[in-house]
């Protein structure tokens, strides 16, 4: 067991056809994940990695063919809301975006029309989901997680690679990993995801990677307190970040003296939850 | 990225906002023939980038041509917040009967603009957030559907605007939304909204902040770009894709990704350092991009010692390392650096650098206590 994808899980590729779309495809494809589709308008009817992947030019025509269920985006920003539109409109069940820098204006019209669906988004600005030795669906490096039984969740990238590899280093491997990304307005927060690990049979605990700004972080620590019964331990990033500036990501900013490092780890820690000090004390403070 | 008041007043005025007649000067002389076209009495206003103009002494009421020239000339050159200022916004004087705040941002909780309001304009709303909560009025307003005219009569009402201004008003608050929108602000605010003597409604201060994610479609706004407000390094990251912050401490930092790049400050901290910046080159970043992490980190002269954090993913470690050895080549760093290279051929790219005279480190706590030792050395 795991969540949000499997060995199950049928995926199409939106902009397969482009540089970084070709590569991940590649990768993912070479991890054992099922890719049954790829889709670049204007390019229906041409085959991808290597004649394997037939292409599409609209996301509805490649699910009607080949049954595809799940979508990863690797489109340019400016065409990244519209590749999510259309993925959402041709009914899938789960869309994960890694495309960085789309409009926030973009993403809270996404947002609005979206939540009125049964779609599930993941990103923007993320590195997407491993589930070790089943399947991966976006970027994350598949050699750096073994099976196991933590779940992992986090809004940044290398980040995740980080304390994913620590965990190897001590034996401990993940159920699944999530990335839900840096952006201020997402399609998947924290909670969602802490609510799928407490209900996954193969997860026994948690680890969790916030960051300064928003404060998704202290929603989730509620969430905990009041929901869970899995053990978390959580790192979060940007305590020596100075209030005002746009750390990377565009979601990370201390402003008017809210979303700062502090308050989160203290709600956090209220909340039952082990913070560490470092990434690499994780696998520590989860036994 | 922040534009000035001018500018964002300028965009207000295209979509139907009242603001008061006006010009920017960037001589005295101007000035003089500014005011005296605008009748005389006239507000001279510095144009900087920052809060608290007023506070510095960077906005004066002048009563005639010659005072305003008077003024200009002691404002320009002026220095506020480290700001010169270059520009000076000559605006008509306006009778001030009341004063109201109104203006538009993201509400990151719900995902949506929110419209807030408050019949105490003309102070700091931040301010009178944290003090008296309750007079602010939030609205919000769904980006698929737009702010509907109901939802400005009831800002009208809960602010107990005189019936006679409510039209005026909407015509403001629509324009003001449309901006916002239109523009891909994630700030707009008119503050103070001001109900002037003669009974009617004019937007006497504006701001706007831009998604720097949006510029690629809004090119009129990129190109008021203000390039005073950037170091040259920062020009240089911006040029080169590098998400760059300069602090005040003494390690320099060059890591991949914008989660781990602020890890690596924090664990610089923790082990009684300090970071002199926070620098993220990227997904996929190649050899060109870590020379110019590299330039940029060495021309700080804080910085006693250079931290390299790199897990590979999408950036492959081999890459990092040409970069690293072509930019030693080019500025001839004099200070100690630490390398921690994991991941996608991070193997290759050790095997590169091990002729170079770099200290090598396994784990991130140990890097982060290398580069802290070698600092404290120098």
């Amino acid at each position: 067991m795991s969540i949000l994808v499997n060995k199950d899980t049928r995926l199409l590729v939106q902009g397969i056809t482009g540089n970084e779309g070709n590569f991940h495809a590649t990768q993912m494809a070479a991890y054992g994940t099922s890719i049954v589709a790829g889709v670049t308008p204007g390019k229906g009817g041409e085959w991808a990695l290597d004649g394997k992947v037939p292409v599409f030019d609209s996301v509805k025509l490649a699910a009607e063919a080949t049954g595809a269920n799940a979508s990863v985006i690797f489109v340019p920003a400016r065409f990244a809301a519209d590749a999510i539109f259309e993925a959402a409109d041709a009914g899938l069940d789960l869309i994960v975006c890694i495309t960085e820098g789309v409009p926030v204006k973009d993403m809270m019209r996404v947002r609005a029309y979206i939540d009125q669906l049964e779609t599930r988004l993941l990103g923007p600005n993320c590195p997407g989901i491993l589930t070790p030795g089943e399947a991966k669906v976006g970027i994350i490096p598949g050699n750096i997680a073994i099976p196991g039984n933590v779940g992992a969740v986090s809004r940044s990238g290398t980040l995740t690679y980080e304390v994913l590899y620590a965990l190897k280093e001590k034996g401990m491997g993940a159920s699944t990993c999530v990335g839900i990304g840096g952006d201020p307005v997402n399609g998947t927060n924290f909670i969602d995801v802490l609510e799928m690990f407490e209900n996954d049979p193969a997860t026994d605990k948690v680890v969790m990677l916030g960051e300064i700004g928003g404060t998704d972080e202290e929603q989730a620590a509620e969430f905990i307190a009041t929901k869970m019964t899995k053990p978390v331990a959580a790192f979060i990033a940007g305590q020596t970040a100075p209030p005002g500036k746009r750390m990377g990501h565009a979601g990370a900013i201390i402003q008017a003296g809210s979303g700062k490092a502090e308050d989160k780890i203290k709600a956090l820690e209220e909340a039952g939850v082990r913070v560490a000090k470092h990434p690499e004390e994780l696998p520590d403070l989860l036994g | 990225m922040k534009i000035h008041e001018y500018q964002s007043k300028r965009i207000f005025e295209k979509y139907g906002v009242p603001i008061p007649g006006g010009d920017v000067a960037v001589s005295p002389k101007e000035a003089y023939d500014i005011a005296k076209d605008l009748g005389g009495k006239v507000i001279v206003k510095s144009q900087v980038l920052v809060g608290g103009r007023g506070k510095a002494g960077g906005v004066k009421l002048a009563n005639s041509p010659e005072e305003a020239e008077k003024y200009a000339s002691d404002i320009l050159g002026m220095d506020i917040k480290g700001l010169t200022v270059r520009k000076v916004l000559i605006d008509e004087a306006s009778n001030i009967a009341n004063e109201i705040y109104l203006g538009i941002t993201n509400d990151r909780e719900k995902k949506m603009p929110v419209m807030m309001v408050s019949a105490e304009g003309g102070v700091e709303i931040e301010e009178v957030a944290r003090v008296t909560p309750e007079k602010i009025i939030k609205v919000h307003i769904n980006p698929l559907l737009g702010l509907q005219g109901y939802q400005m009569r009831d800002i009208a009402a809960s602010i107990e605007l005189p019936r006679k201004n409510w039209k005026e008003f909407g015509v403001i608050a629509s324009g003001l939304w449309q901006a916002y929108n239109n523009s891909d602000a994630t700030l707009a605010e008119i503050n103070p909204l001001i109900i002037t003597a003669e009974e009617t409604l004019l937007a006497v201060d504006g701001k706007m902040l831009i998604d720097d994610s949006a510029l690629f479609r809004q090119k009129d706004i990129a190109e008021m770009r203000d390039l005073d407000l950037e170091t040259e390094s920062e020009i240089i990251a911006r040029e080169n894709d590098l998400a760059y912050i300069q602090l005040d401490g003494e390690i320099g930092c060059m890591v991949n990704g914008a989660g781990l790049a602020m890890t690596t400050m924090d664990i610089v901290t923790l082990f009684g350092g300090t970071a002199a910046n926070f620098l993220d080159i990227g997904g996929g970043a190649n050899a060109e991009k870590v020379s110019a992490a590299f330039r940029i980190i060495l021309s700080d002269p804080n910085v006693k010692a250079v931290l390299i954090n790199i897990f590979g993913g999408i950036t492959r470690g081999d890459e990092v390392a040409k970069g690293i050895l072509e930019a030693i080549e080019e500025v001839k760093p004099e200070v100690p650096m630490v390398v921690r290279l994991v991941g996608t051929n991070a193997e290759e790219g050790r095997a590169l650098l091990a002729d170079a005279d770099m200290i090598t480190a396994e784990t991130l706590a140990e890097a982060a206590q290398k580069a802290v030792a070698v600092a404290k050395e120098a």
